[in-house]
């Protein structure tokens, strides 16, 4: 599904990604972990396409080619979707109408028709559905005056509209209360299965509870120091992250 | 042309002029106007309220006072184009200035409601139109001198007391007149009595290509406890020139909302002056200007706090791209009893282009210490982090400015009521920019 290799990547001239190596295969999840300022939003942003952040060295192969070159919206046609850790407002811009436009540009990248009215409407129903979200709020503006629950799981609508082939999660568990992360939880769930693949960016492993990687990362200061199964998220939530950041070398 | 002989050309059409107005009862302003005119130089840069906006290009063109232009030439076969889509109001059309009956539906009104054409209403009803016209204080200048000399028609909108008109009464001014360059010169004068309520679309548009030269006065007055909208919207060829000056008075409670819809004409210049004249008084003042090419877009807005406990908002948005130059000059002077005022002003304008620019100049004056007053002036280019999540969904670049230019504009556009309007308006934008349309 995806090889990040070497993966180096600055913002504003200082290094925040020093050498990424991840490969993530159709059917899996993973975590990536890890404390404050290790690099993982920059990580989720630089997949995505962000152009604050420039890539200095190594490669994103997603599907057979890379993509360091593409821009957000390309990749997104690709098949690539980062769900945000602030989504963002759209005054006036209806939620329906933002979907509806996106969903055709990638149905178009894929060389399929524009969806008709009625079949998109009842692909909402469907989507929101699952996420128990009121069917009135297709129509009002991208975000605008959600509360940080209600953003969260309008992400997670996008996701299951979109139906992208590798989903990036940006602290999605950030900010929401145990309901609310029941149902984002179950909208991923809903949506995974063995042709697509999932990268969970997280600094707590409650999340996990409810979303079970098949590997957990750990980054610090830009590079992945550790790897494992669900057990060292497990690890993690007991012993913190000191205990593998004494484990690493002191650098020069 | 030089500056003299430009006012030569105005005066010696005058006396032709004169002829088709010199029995009615406004002559004696008008000539008054004109002589004051003869004595008044065109405002300069050097100016201090037309330093960001020379006015030269106007100088250079040979405009001929509409009712003087060659009839044959002044025509439109059809007006639907302008019309609101399903939109039930009362129509005043004005070709070229004047007042056409043919296209015009005023439809049936209350009684006691004025809603008709200068022309006509100083005809048959000018004993009462004449308290009211040129009575709010002004500084004259040369263009305000020149509507009064060669004022002949406009709208005259007149609601009595505890009148509610009951659907928006829509003005279409058209500038059609492709061949001779026509002097639009609209002379306006809207009064909402005690505790009366309307809603009012004000637009003027032209074909495509005509040379035309607006030059407006309207007169507003919102009595106590009146309820007015007022909607005006400008879309004028990008040949035309547009100047317009709007002098509005407020009485106790009342609440007056005003947009400036700015997207035509190669040089607009707006200036309203609102003068709060009464205690617990609500103003809105909502701006949208929209330049591309070469045009240049200049608000001025002067509110005049003169009395305690009113409350003005004004909020001005302008998107500029190609080489368009905007100007915002917002003045509010809050008087010495004007106390526990309540004023806040915003501009903010974003640049979609390196050329483009814009001359922001908030001025507060105070002279109350019991007041809250703020204003802010931001410059900037669309919200890089919103680009970003748009395009993350695989919508394209320009279609994801367009969907930006949707949300920045969305606070004007959110405060107009009449959706079949805002609709129109909305389209408006994306065309004007020559963008898909959200």
């Amino acid at each position: 599904m995806i090889k990040i290799k070497n993966l180096h990547a600055n913002v504003e001239g200082n290094e925040i990604l020093k050498g990424i190596d991840l490969e993530v295969n159709a059917g899996e999840i993973h975590a990536i972990m890890g404390p404050n300022g290790s690099g993982k939003s920059t990580l989720a942003n630089v997949l995505a396409g962000h152009e604050s952040y420039e890539v200095t060295d190594g490669e994103i192969i997603f599907g057979d080619q890379n993509i360091i070159e593409m821009d957000p919206d390309e990749r997104a046609r690709e098949g690539l979707f980062l769900a945000f850790q602030y989504p963002i407002e759209i005054p006036g811009v209806s939620n329906s109408v933002f979907l509806k436009t996106a969903l055709n540009e990638i149905r178009k990248h894929q060389g399929k028709e524009e969806i008709s009215a009625k079949e998109f409407l009842e692909l909402i129903k469907e989507k929101t559905e699952i996420l128990g979200m009121d069917n009135s709020l297709i129509s009002r503006s991208v975000n605008q005056g959600f509360s940080g629950g209600e953003k969260k799981r309008n992400e997670i609508l996008q996701l299951l509209t979109l139906n992208p082939k590798l989903a990036v999660l940006d602290e999605t568990d950030s900010g929401l209360d145990i309901d609310a992360l029941k149902i984002v939880a179950h909208g991923v769930n809903k949506f995974k299965n063995e042709n697509n693949a999932v990268i969970l960016v997280t600094h707590y492993q409650r999340l996990l509870d409810y979303i079970v990687p098949d590997f957990v990362h750990v980054l610090y200061k830009g590079k992945i120091v550790k790897s494992g199964d669900k057990n060292l998220a497990l690890e993690l939530e007991e012993r913190g992250y000191d205990w593998i950041i004494k484990e690493q070398p002191v650098s020069v | 042309m030089s500056n003299s002989n430009i006012k030569k050309w105005y005066s010696d059409n005058f006396r032709q002029f004169e002829k088709l107005v010199e029995s009615d009862s406004f002559n004696s302003l008008r000539k008054e106007a004109l002589s004051k005119f003869e004595l008044t130089e065109f405002p300069t840069k050097k100016d201090e309220e037309w330093k960001y906006t020379s006015i030269s290009p106007i100088l250079k063109h040979e405009f001929v006072p509409s009712p003087l232009s060659k009839k044959e030439t002044s025509t439109i076969s059809s007006i639907e184009s302008f019309k609101i889509p399903n939109l039930d109001v009362h129509l005043l059309v004005f070709i070229n200035g004047i007042y056409s009956k043919e296209f015009s539906n005023i439809g049936n009104l209350e009684e006691g409601i004025i809603i008709d054409s200068l022309f006509n209403q100083l005809k048959s009803n000018s004993d009462f139109i004449n308290q009211y016209l040129s009575k709010k204080e002004t500084i004259e200048n040369s263009f305000s001198l020149l509507n009064t000399t060669f004022a002949y028609d406009g709208y005259v909108i007149y609601i009595p007391k505890n009148k509610i008109v009951n659907k928006p009464i829509h003005v279409l001014n058209i500038a059609a007149d492709e061949l001779s360059k026509p002097l639009i010169q609209p002379r306006n004068l809207i009064i909402a009595e005690q505790n009366s309520q309307a809603e009012i679309i004000s637009e003027y548009v032209g074909k495509d290509k005509v040379e035309n030269f607006t030059n407006i006065y309207t007169e507003i007055s919102v009595d106590e406890n009146a309820n007015v909208r007022f909607y005006k919207v400008q879309n004028e060829s990008d040949a035309a020139f547009h100047i317009d000056k709007t002098e509005i008075v407020q009485k106790d409670s009342s609440v007056f909302n005003h947009f400036s819809l700015s997207f035509g004409s190669k040089i607009a210049r707006n200036d309203f002056n609102t003068k709060l004249d009464g205690e617990n008084i609500e103003l809105h003042l909502y701006g949208l200007y929209l330049g591309n090419d070469d045009q240049h877009i200049d608000h001025h807005t002067f509110i005049d706090h003169a009395k305690p406990n009113c409350e003005s908002n004004e909020l001005y948005k302008g998107i500029l791209d190609d080489k368009a130059k905007g100007v915002f000059s917002g003045k509010i002077l809050v008087n010495k009893i004007a106390q526990k005022t309540n004023a806040f002003q915003s501009n903010k304008s974003v640049l979609l282009s390196d050329e483009a620019s814009i001359d922001a100049k908030p001025q507060l004056e105070i002279y109350a210490d019991d007041v809250k007053c703020s204003h802010g002036a931001t410059v900037g280019k669309l919200d890089e982090q919103a680009y970003f999540y748009i395009r993350s969904r695989g919508v394209p670049a320009e279609a994801a400015r367009s969907m930006l230019i949707r949300a920045f504009v969305d606070d004007v556009i959110s405060e107009i009521n009449i959706e079949e309007f805002r609709e129109k308006i909305n389209h408006t934008i994306f065309e004007h920019l020559h963008r898909e349309e959200f």
